[in-house]
């Protein structure tokens, strides 16, 4: 019993982090229509950005995770978007899809040729005592993990449903040529989604590089299952990349400790395969809205 | 006068790929026999996603799957092309399989499923260690011997690998020029169009992703004799990345794409080992720019250029103008 | 049309790419895996390589002969290490130092064989050794010799009736875990959990959930660093109590680095260790490593030092560039501290090209590793 529970809380913290990646990741497929095969490098890049900070300009902790934030959102943000996405997206998917591919692998040589090859320790940004449940650990990490993801969707949903820029991005993405006819800006809108996504995945770097450790390899795995996170939950909402995230996060631990640890990784490809087959929209998603 | 420049052309090329490894190292003769067997590889995906337009992110896999049939079947005690035919065969009839979700799913969609595909071949090789050898792999299988041509010396394997690559291209050739090529081409232009002018979409689809798995099964038949060891890390997604940039780099939709993309991708890295630790770095930024400025490959450079140099056609505005075969 | 004719010049430059060469200098091939999944591993041993070579040429050379290290990447790639190793011979390389992941090793040491070229390797698959390559030379002992050295251990000093075992999917681990699984039914131990996880993994919490309910009185730990750093930490997060052994990576100064406390009391067999540092010359390396590079060496970078100077020291033994003298040399051959001080500890190859040293059991004790024992050369 306290085995089933350990692993289904450990889980359900992994897999708030996956959904945290997947959620930039559907923002940014909505504005765009962009799959960014360098999401899980996205991810990896900025806990370097606040080594840097910390080792190389000498910041504080705080210091160096506002640097990096605003070093994130700046690259990863408003420079992929202009430099990569806008001149590609118009000679269509492939296109954008391999370079984003070649994105990645030029994220994680940089990160290697710069930083070094070796795994690097990260320091916590929340207390990691263990807490006991029934038999279970968990830290307190973990529960911010889950809580922050919450914390994310809920203001994200608010944001798009309930602000005067929000709803203009969802227009934006719905319908870009009668929004653009509205007065929506919807250049600036699609800009906000690449700012956005660039800004939750520090916020994911930032809580699970303690617990991962800052490798320049570490995107590889986890871009991966952020897409079948969002395309499971459903492309087109938020609270579907939430559900996709902390489904696969649950499951997967599920797989390896009572069905076959050789075999885990299989487990999140089958189901991506079965709901693309079966259900294209996501487990949450509606066939024909489209919101943000 | 064209029609017999091309010829001639096509004649020079072959002059060059026979005249290519005389007085090179075995090094140089290595990397020319996997541009070759790539080639083939690209040109199985060219097929796929340059004519019938379906994306495919699953080549490596069929590769590993012709690789492993040939592999088991030689150590064995098959003679190679014996080996190759059951091979051909498998990833035929698996392709078609795949090609299933490609009536239901497109585009982005259709990416991931295949990609799954791929990895869920990785880990099926990896795991089942008592056929494929699991993580260590298979290791020994011998290189075809024809009595009086043996290919155990590395110049005799090139020129048994472009002897395959010539026919090959030349069934490429004859399959994109037959109706069927045409039907692919229609597909990717427009499929409800092509459905309504009698075309079989369902066939045709299914076919492209068959024929396109095939030629993968024959590179990776290929590399088994060739490197004499295979293991699943040398078929995992990232190698099916590279086989869809050489097609892309290479400009798909055409019939020598595949060859100049495979040659670049496969070269340019060789021909920046002088920086070093920069190079990957360097060699993906330049996929990058590439990509900025001629998304329709290389061989879309020189139709961008002769149409500045020697003017274009005049064309009607409102029909889009896609790269066909010439 | 013409684009045949950029066909064409792209194979004309293909074939214009030749190599220049010197004929005043020893080329020694450095080939590892600088980039993909094996690079942590594959850096150490380049500079480990490059400390090395800077003292031989420091020193004279080899046989007069100042020693050039060409670097060559496999990407981590097998067939792309077969294909540098080829492309170092052509380049005139008399010996060749790597690679390190066994796979890429077995590829690649088969055209060494045919060259009859020399190859220090910092494998440690058994099967290497088992292939009946003369050519072929270990830098460390390997899993077969190494793996059965911690088996007193288990039996002796932790008395262990059950076992559990977490190892890293991939040629290295399943090499370990085989020989280790084939060790502990030897002498009648059972193995109660048996639990891999995959390369680069980050999630351990099944992992750690598994053997903490399995009931085993120690666990045997086989995973690269990151992996090993990373389930140490999942495993003091669940409080595993038993004790965690494994066979080199465990008590690495990275591995404490990156666990932190967690890495406190985990055990491991090491051969060679930059921890050992009361032997005068790892000290000495160690010390040089760390003004060089700025980061501790791991043992990769020990094995590669060791390498290159074997490479020197057989070289000047022989008289001569010759392969197939050297590998006639290196059979039963043991090159003692006290006259090949660069060796750091007596190391002697048998007729195969396995290798056998001293070895220590190493503790990590208030976030140090802390040497309890040394396990003689077997």
């Amino acid at each position: 019993m306290s085995q089933f529970l350990q692993v289904l809380l450990s889980g359900l913290a992994t897999g708030s982090i996956y959904a945290l990646v997947a959620i930039g990741f559907t923002l940014v497929w909505q504005a765009a229509q962009t799959v960014n095969f360098a999401q899980g490098e996205f991810v990896m890049v900025p806990a370097f950005f606040v080594l840097v900070g910390m080792h190389v300009l000498g910041f504080p902790l705080a210091l160096a995770v506002g640097f990096a934030l605003l070093a994130s959102i700046v690259v990863l943000g408003f420079v992929f978007k202009k430099l990569i996405v806008e001149p590609i997206l118009p000679s269509g998917g492939i296109s954008l899809i391999i370079a984003t591919m070649a994105l990645g692998i030029l994220l994680r040589e940089s990160v290697k040729e710069f930083y070094g090859a070796e795994a690097q320790p990260f320091p916590p940004l929340f207390p990691t005592d263990p807490i006991h449940v029934f038999g279970a650990v968990v830290s307190m990490q973990d529960l911010l993990n889950l809580v922050i993801s919450l914390g994310v969707v809920i203001l994200l949903t608010l944001f798009l449903n309930r602000t005067r820029t929000g709803r203009s991005m969802q227009a934006a993405a719905q319908n870009p040529a009668v929004a653009e006819i509205l007065g929506v800006d919807v250049k600036r809108m699609i800009m906000y989604a690449f700012l956005i996504n660039a800004a939750l995945a520090a916020l994911a770097s930032f809580l699970i590089t303690p617990v991962y450790l800052a490798k320049f390899s570490n995107g590889e795995t986890l871009g991966l299952v952020a897409f079948i996170a969002a395309i499971v939950g459903g492309f087109n909402q938020i609270r579907g990349a939430l559900v996709g995230g902390l489904l696969i996060g649950v499951l997967d631990n599920f797989v390896a400790t009572y069905i076959t640890a050789e075999y885990r990784a299989a487990l999140p490809l089958i189901l991506l395969i079965v709901i693309i087959l079966l259900r294209p929209q996501g487990i949450m998603g509606t066939s024909e809205g489209r919101a943000v | 006068m064209r029609s017999l420049l091309r010829p001639f052309l096509i004649a020079l090329l072959l002059l060059a790929a026979i005249v290519a490894p005389i007085g090179q190292g075995n090094y140089i003769t290595y990397v020319l026999t996997s541009w070759l067997i790539f080639s083939i590889a690209s040109m199985g995906l060219n097929l796929t996603l340059g004519y019938a337009g379906q994306i495919s992110l699953a080549q490596a896999s069929f590769m590993a799957i012709g690789a492993y049939t040939t592999a088991l079947l030689t150590l064995a005690g098959w003679h190679w092309m014996a080996a190759l035919v059951p091979a051909l065969l498998l990833c035929f009839v698996i392709g078609l399989v795949l090609g299933y979700p490609a009536l239901r799913v497109k585009g982005h969609f259709l990416a991931f499923v295949t990609l799954a595909f791929n990895t869920l071949v990785f880990l099926v090789l990896r795991n089942e260690d008592w056929l494929t050898g699991g993580n260590y792999g298979l290791v020994g299988m011998p290189r075809p011997d024809f009595g009086f041509f043996s290919t155990m010396k590395q110049h005799n394997f090139y020129y048994f690998t472009l002897a395959i690559t010539i026919v090959a291209a030349a069934i490429m050739w004859w399959i994109v020029r037959s109706p069927w090529g045409r039907a692919f081409k229609a597909l990717r232009e427009n499929p409800i169009r092509a459905e309504s002018l009698g075309v079989d979409t369902r066939r045709i689809t299914l076919l492209a992703f068959a024929i396109g798995s095939a030629y993968g099964g024959l590179a990776g038949a290929l590399v088994t004799p060739l490197v004499q060891f295979i293991e699943p890390g040398s078929f995992a997604v990232a190698h099916s990345f590279r086989i869809l940039l050489m097609v892309v780099v290479g400009g798909a939709g055409f019939f020598f794409g595949p060859f100049l993309g495979a040659g670049v991708v496969i070269l340019l890295p060789e021909m920046l080992r002088f920086t070093e630790g920069y190079y990957l770095i360097i060699y993906a930024a330049l996929v990058i720019l590439m990509l900025v400025f001629t998304p329709k490959g290389l061989i879309g450079v020189w139709d961008l250029l002769r149409n500045r140099l020697f003017g274009k056609a005049q064309i009607r505005a409102d029909v889009k103008q896609e790269p066909t075969l010439k | 049309m013409n684009r045949k004719i950029l066909l064409a010049l792209s194979t004309a430059l293909l074939m214009g790419v030749s190599s220049v060469q010197a004929q005043d200098v020893a080329k020694i091939a450095m080939v590892a895996e600088l980039s993909g999944a094996g690079a942590p591993a594959g850096t150490n041993w380049r500079d480990g390589i490059k400390i090395a070579i800077e003292e031989i040429n420091a020193d004279g050379g080899i046989l007069g002969k100042q020693v050039e290290l060409p670097e060559y990447d496999t990407q981590t790639d097998p067939q792309v290490s077969r294909a540098m190793v080829q492309k170092a011979i052509d380049d005139g390389a008399f010996a060749i130092l790597g690679t390190i992941y066994s796979g890429s090793t077995l590829v690649n040491m088969l055209v060494a064989q045919q060259s009859e070229i020399p190859q220090f390797v910092g494998s440690e698959a058994p099967t290497i050794v088992q292939k009946g390559n003369p050519f072929v030379f270990r830098t460390s002992s390997g899993a077969q010799k190494g793996v059965p050295a911690l088996v007193p251990y288990f039996t002796d000093t932790l008395k262990a009736q059950k076992v559990g075992i977490a190892w890293v999917n991939n040629e290295f681990g399943k090499g370990g875990r085989d020989v280790f699984a084939a060790e502990m039914e030897k002498i009648g131990i059972e193995v109660i959990a048996d639990v891999p996880s995959e390369q680069g993994a980050t999630d351990y919490a099944s992992d750690v959930a598994k053997l903490k309910d399995s009931g085993a009185d120690a666990v045997f730990v086989y995973m690269n660093q990151e992996e090993a750093a990373r389930f140490l930490i999942e495993a003091k997060k669940q409080g595993l109590s038993m004790p965690l052994v494994g066979e080199v990576t465990l008590t690495e100064a990275k591995v404490i680095e990156l666990a932190g406390g967690a890495a406190e009391n985990a055990i491991a067999h090491v051969g060679v260790t930059a921890t050992a540092t009361e032997i005068p010359g790892i000290a000495e390396f160690n010390e040089k490593f760390v003004a060089q590079f700025k980061r501790n060496p791991t043992h990769d970078a020990i094995k590669g030092y060791i390498g290159a100077w074997a490479t020197k020291y057989v070289t000047e033994k022989v008289g001569e560039f010759d392969g197939a003298k050297f590998a006639d040399a290196m059979k039963n051959l043991c090159l003692p501290v006290a006259e090949y001080p660069r060796m750091l500890l007596d190391t002697c190859w048998d007729e195969t090209g396995e290798m056998s040293r001293p070895s220590f059991m190493v503790q990590v004790k208030d976030g140090a590793p802390v040497v309890i024992g040394t396990v003689p050369a077997n």
